[in-house]
């Protein structure tokens, strides 16, 4: 069990250090959420009235915040796809290592990456007008939360990547569920302006939910939730919960076995 | 005592379509050099990752160091090292970082990590090297830091994947005294490649391997007195043809074959260049010139003509969801 924590702590390791050799890919990680950010803020911001007080960005940040965070899966997918493509996998599963250490340690190095990538976002909100008006405390649990959930999206890239044939296309594959997904959500605009299906969609989409749960934290009214009275609606925490709790429960038993057979 | 002992492994691919090891027996004697010889797709890497504990096989049994890789996997990785027809390291790392790393990951501790790190390194000459990421590499580099790798706890056991494939002459040529050094060290070593050439420099002993089956086994010579050994060719302009037949039968006391389209002789020779010298001197005599002439080996494809009795086809690679195209 200590070896299993040292030997994660050990690819943890290896994924900073690849940061660390290659810089570029933890600006470019950065600058594209902050390029959203500014994007959402001055092109859409002017358009979209919410009578908030603050304006559009209060409403936009827990939701460019979400979208961020679901977005690294695609590199997680791609980084264990290249692993594997390239043999890496192998050299791992010959070693005397635990089995759970290598994606374990991937997913560690994702969250550690999300603090970074959340913090300068953070910065960046603040400079364009965001103000969370709910006390530290609060602030804190939010950021806590886009972590965990961060974390449990994690293990679906960790699955995507194993499974894969090739990064790019993983990549790509990615970007096709999680943009979607993102955008038919209550992250950027009003659920009400949508078909009634996706209305419902964005309802239970656990992006909306986990959106609608960060604004709860950082004192902002929920406007563009859709119609009151659904349980992903009036318990946005809760539901969020369970969607990580589910998500976790379903991928990380599938991503240790694929892994462990991961030749077969 | 037999290192490495495999017992009729048979593994199929794509529910039994493809099959991969078709009941393969080998063994390894303990601190000698086993190579398997055969052509892509004949199963050697599939053998490979069965001994190394990375694939199951569907049936059959295997030990290394008398451990059941099948039963007790994880006391096998323990004691042996591999390192893959693939550069298996992670690229973006420096060559330091990535012998560090897996240092820690043979539990080795962080200051006994380094030291390893440096004196590997400085065995198999990346000391220059070591701060520059992999990438930056030339293959023969990649490849000698990739079996550094898998030197960090001194294996009991070996498994060397095609070590030279893809590298030029001068990698071939450094990676092959690596090799040796290694097993004057006294380790084990398996090691599968295509080429006669290496087998025959670095094996003690030889199994070719052909459809997931051994269909020779010996020393070198052994399997070269099969093939039939060296083999004189020449070629000559047509209306020389039929006497130079006639002098090369002489010569040869063998079976004479002509190849028309290229106006090329052949004859198995056992005098070698001895033999070469008569053919030319009576050449000359009978006033013709040869277009080009010279002594050929035994290639891969002769010892597979005379062993199967087909050429070494290639077996196209089974294309397979999230794998890279690793079976050989």
């Amino acid at each position: 069990m200590k070896n299993a924590i040292s030997d994660a702590l050990v690819i943890t390791k290896r994924q900073l250090l690849q940061l660390a050799r290659v810089p570029e890919v933890l600006i470019f990680s950065t600058i594209q959420p902050v390029m959203f950010v500014l994007l959402f803020r001055y092109v859409f911001g002017g358009s979209i009235s919410t009578g908030q007080p603050g304006g559009y960005v209060q409403l936009l940040m827990p939701g460019i915040f979400v979208q961020t965070v679901a977005f690294t899966l695609a590199a997680t997918a791609s980084g264990l796809a290249e692993d594997m493509g390239k043999g890496l996998i192998d050299r791992f599963r010959s070693l005397p290592i635990s089995r759970s250490a290598l994606v374990v340690g991937r997913t560690l190095g994702d969250s550690l990456l999300n603090i970074v990538v959340l913090a300068v976002m953070g910065i960046a909100g603040y400079v364009v007008g965001w103000r969370p008006t709910s006390g530290l405390p609060k602030v804190l649990l939010a950021f806590l939360f886009l972590l965990l959930f961060g974390y449990a999206l994690s293990w679906t890239g960790i699955f995507a990547g194993l499974s894969a044939r090739d990064a790019r296309v993983v990549q790509n594959m990615s970007f096709m569920i999680t943009f979607p997904l993102t955008f038919l959500s209550n992250a950027f605009a009003p659920t009400t302006g949508m078909p009634r299906a996706l209305q419902y969609f964005a309802e239970w989409n656990p992006v909306s939910t986990m959106v609608a749960a960060c604004r709860e934290l950082f004192g902002v009214e929920n406007q563009f939730g859709a119609t009151a009275g659904s349980f992903p609606s009036e318990n946005p925490l809760a539901m969020s919960l369970i969607y990580m709790v589910l998500i976790m429960a379903i991928f990380v038993p599938l991503s240790v076995r694929k892994y462990k057979n991961s030749s077969k | 005592m037999k290192s490495v002992i495999a017992e009729h492994l048979i593994k199929t691919y794509r529910n039994g379509e493809v099959k991969a090891l078709d009941d393969l027996s080998l063994d390894v004697e303990e601190g000698t050099v086993l190579s398997v010889l055969g052509p892509n797709g004949a199963g050697k890497t599939t053998t490979v990752r069965i001994l190394a504990t990375l694939l199951a096989p569907d049936s059959g049994r295997a030990s290394v160091g008398g451990i059941d890789v099948i039963k007790s996997p994880e006391k096998v990785r323990e004691i042996i090292g591999l390192s893959g027809q693939y550069a298996a390291v992670d690229e973006t790392l420096t060559g330091w970082d990535n012998l560090v790393m897996f240092g820690r990951l043979y539990h080795l501790g962080k200051q006994a990590s380094i030291n390893r790190a440096n004196e590997l390194l400085e065995r198999f000459s990346l000391t220059e090297s070591a701060r520059r990421p992999i990438k930056t590499y030339s293959g023969g580099m990649r490849r000698r830091l990739d079996l550094a790798a898998s030197l960090i706890v001194r294996p009991k056991v070996l498994f060397l994947d095609e070590p030279t494939t893809g590298l030029d002459p001068r990698g071939r040529q450094e990676m092959w005294g690596v090799i040796e050094e290694l097993v004057k060290d006294g380790v084990t070593l398996l090691l599968t490649t295509q080429y006669l050439e290496e087998a025959d420099q670095l094996a003690d002993e030889i199994a070719v391997i052909d459809h997931g089956k051994v269909i020779a086994r010996g020393t070198s010579d052994v399997l070269k007195k099969q093939v039939g050994g060296e083999r004189l060719e020449v070629v000559v302009e047509s209306a020389h043809i039929k006497t130079t037949m006639d002098i090369v039968a002489k010569v040869s006391g063998d079976k004479v074959s002509l190849d028309e389209a290229l106006r090329q002789i052949s004859a198995p020779v056992s005098t070698g260049a001895t033999a070469l010298i008569e053919v030319l001197r009576a050449l000359d005599v009978a006033g013709i010139h040869p277009l080009d002439v010279g002594l050929k080996r035994p290639s891969l494809d002769d010892v597979f003509m005379s062993l199967t009795g087909h050429v070494a086809e290639e077996i196209v690679a089974v294309p397979e969801t999230g794998k890279k195209k690793g079976r050989k």
